[in-house]
């Protein structure tokens, strides 16, 4: 299936490809920076280039200019080797993502993207699961604990999250029925897989945050606990290239999510009455918009939500996650069957279908959560028999001298 | 193609031979996903692309769990003992391998005889076009001719899971202490408010098995995990500290009669 491209074609594409992600990387910095300023009440950079465009170029030239420190107990093959590692995968996942129809370039009419063949969205799967080598490596070979246990939250993290990612494939595997990402956007042409497989494009719209080490699912680069995890020890350009590859790699699934449930390069529906709206070189807006809307919720999730404490983020992934994606799984599967084999409408099936998993879901979720709030309840009850007479907040005893001569006037602090 | 084969078949057989030969049991972990990768790449250019995507996804996985399992069991540093524990494996080892020669010889032999006998394979192509495409190949004998073995393999690997989990259960014999009771309990102690003391804080060994020292030399015991000081596997410290201190007191004169004074 891979397209009859001249030589010439496929290296402009292979160019336009790395270009387009190495700006979309710098822009997504910045309007990271501008975006969760406004929402913090400050500004953000705005003095390099108009509205401070050009301040991740600067910030990225100065990186590549600091001192590269390699500590002296690392492992100096695979140190080196982790970066590019991590980085090289996440520029080849963009390989079978589509931009749009076929187009004509320099008189040669061909598709925007520069390969696809059947298991393309396999393949996508396939080269995240390399990636992670680069950080459990990075973990690995720093000879450091912070950087050691950073690399082996990620890789637990990121192989429970894509179980949960593969499942939410199927259903659209099911429904468009191949795996290949030119053949999903062409089965989307009357109806988004979004409005046919919700609680799919749901549990995507999660594992991808968690697979990209994005808030609050960044457990593995957590500030408090592990100063930077697995990049602790990294400078100069080679924690530029896991900072070029976290950005590349939010690009990446944001593009998989418009692929496979937002109909790729389509254009949304008021537009799509237009005739001109899905053919040429337009519909690379269309795609450029949606995965931008991606983005800003990256960047608006990074502004709103703490960061997960680690055990809750993996009773999430492996209680409710992965089970409520396999329930979903067996309802399309039948819908599917049932479609197949009878003249029976599965749409609404499939809504109602929705509705009583989301139901399920939540009542379970909130009996779990009565279920831990009685015995906090519990516990508390104790620990208040137990501390009647201390504060409610623990606060640490006062020097004992220090105290009785400040406390005097007022009441003093239990001791 | 051939080009593809040469470099893929080299490289997966440096990977082999890397994992066999390596000191580290984590190098020989990095030496086998080489290969596996390579595998793929090779299997992916012989039309094979679901076997070869698939060979990525799980081998690279597969690849990392032994990772962890190194990293968890042997160590981060330290190479493995290369004492045999297995009896006999030597002997089952060279009875594998001649298995596997005599396997690949007949398969050769199969191919040339059906050459000379004029009957022409399938070929690749011709294999893919029969069922409409290589997935749908595969998925026809998985899910057909093949059922049978492929249902009773998922049973026998959620068997093996189940089992594990069954082995790796325990009751919980105490309540979890939940994170207010351990402030309360932290902060009801002034000389623990602040935390206790860290261990291993040496260059030398960044281990738990390594104590604190408190300000007079004398070592901190709650820096260390009650499990290891019960089993015995601390490191003692003072010695070294004493005789690095020494060194250092000789070098700087100055010191030594502050010291002393």
């Amino acid at each position: 299936m891979t397209f009859n491209d001249p030589f010439g074609i496929i290296v402009v594409k292979v160019l336009g490809i790395f270009v387009l992600l190495v700006l979309m990387t710098l822009f997504t910095i910045w309007a990271e920076r501008r975006v969760v300023s406004r929402m913090q009440h400050r500004i953000g950079p705005n003095r390099t280039g108009p509205q401070g465009l050009l301040q991740s170029l600067m910030d990225g030239i100065k990186l590549a200019l600091k001192e590269d420190i390699t500590p002296t107990g690392a492992h100096k093959a695979v140190f080196l080797l982790a970066p590019i590692i991590s980085t090289g995968p996440a520029f080849l996942a963009f390989a079978v993502i589509p931009f749009g129809p076929e187009v004509s370039m320099f008189g040669h009419t061909t598709p925007l993207q520069l390969t696809d063949f059947p298991v393309s969205v396999l393949y996508v799967l396939a080269v995240a699961s390399v990636g992670i080598y680069g950080i459990v490596l990075a973990g690995w070979s720093s000879n450091s604990t912070y950087s050691l246990l950073g690399g082996l939250r990620s890789s637990a993290q990121m192989i429970s999250y894509e179980i949960a990612m593969g499942l939410s494939f199927v259903a659209v595997f099911l429904y468009s029925g191949s795996m290949s990402t030119s053949q999903i956007i062409e089965k989307q042409t009357s109806v988004w897989f979004i409005l046919l497989l919700l609680p799919s494009f749901a549990i995507y719209a999660i594992s991808m945050v968690g697979e990209t080490n994005r808030a609050p699912f960044d457990l593995p680069e957590a500030e408090g606990e592990l100063v930077g995890g697995f990049h602790t020890e990294y400078s100069s350009l080679k924690f530029a290239l896991f900072f070029l590859a976290e950005y590349v790699n939010m690009v990446t699934v944001s593009a998989m999510a418009t692929t496979l449930f937002l109909g790729g390069w389509r254009a949304p529906w008021p537009l799509s009455t237009w005739a001109g709206a899905n053919t040429g070189w337009v519909p690379f807006v269309w795609w450029l918009c949606k995965v931008f809307a991606f983005l800003f919720v990256f960047i608006w999730l990074r502004g709103t939500l703490p960061r997960m404490r680690y055990d809750q983020f993996m009773r999430f992934g492996w209680k409710v996650l992965i089970p409520s994606s396999i329930c979903w799984l067996l309802i399309v599967a039948t819908a599917r069957a049932l479609r197949n084999n009878s003249t029976m409408d599965t749409r609404g099936l499939l809504v109602t279908a929705a509705v009583i998993l989301l139901v399920v879901v939540g009542i379970s979720a909130v009996v779990e959560r009565q279920r831990i709030a009685a015995t906090e309840r519990d516990e508390a009850e104790r620990g208040e028999r137990e501390a009647r007479s201390r504060r409610l907040f623990p606060t640490p005893h006062a020097p004992a001298a220090a105290s009785a001569a400040a406390l005097e006037p007022g009441e003093a602090h239990d001791a | 193609m051939i080009a593809v084969f040469w470099v893929c078949a080299v490289l997966s057989v440096a990977g082999g031979f890397g994992m066999v030969f390596s000191r580290k049991a984590v190098h020989s972990a990095l030496w086998l996903a080489l290969t596996m990768i390579n595998l793929a790449v090779l299997y992916v250019s012989q039309q094979a692309e679901f076997l070869g995507i698939v060979q990525v996804v799980v081998y690279t996985g597969a690849v990392m769990m032994l990772f962890l399992f190194v990293l968890m069991i042997v160590g981060v540093d330290s190479s493995d003992s290369l004492v045999e524990t297995i009896r006999g494996h030597r002997l089952a080892s060279v009875a594998a391998v001649l298995a596997l020669l005599v396997l690949v010889l007949t398969m050769i032999n199969q191919a040339t005889q059906s050459l000379a006998l004029n009957i022409v394979p399938t070929g690749l192509e011709g294999a893919n076009a029969d069922e409409g495409g290589n997935v749908q190949g595969i998925a026809k004998l998985l899910f057909g001719r093949y059922v049978f073995a492929f249902e009773v393999t998922s049973a026998l690997l959620i068997t093996a899971a189940l089992g594990a989990m069954v082995l790796a259960h325990r009751d919980r014999l105490t309540r979890v202490p939940g994170q207010e009771e351990l402030s309360r309990e932290r902060l009801a102690d002034p000389a623990t408010a602040a935390g206790l003391p860290a261990p291993g804080v040496y260059a030398r060994h960044n281990a738990v098995d390594t104590p604190a020292l408190l300000p007079d030399g004398s070592i901190a015991e709650n820096s260390l995990p009650g499990a290891l000081v019960l089993r015995g596997t601390t490191h003692d410290v003072r010695e070294e500290v004493a005789v690095t201190r020494a060194a250092e007191l000789a070098s700087d004169p100055k010191q030594a009669q502050e010291e002393q004074s």
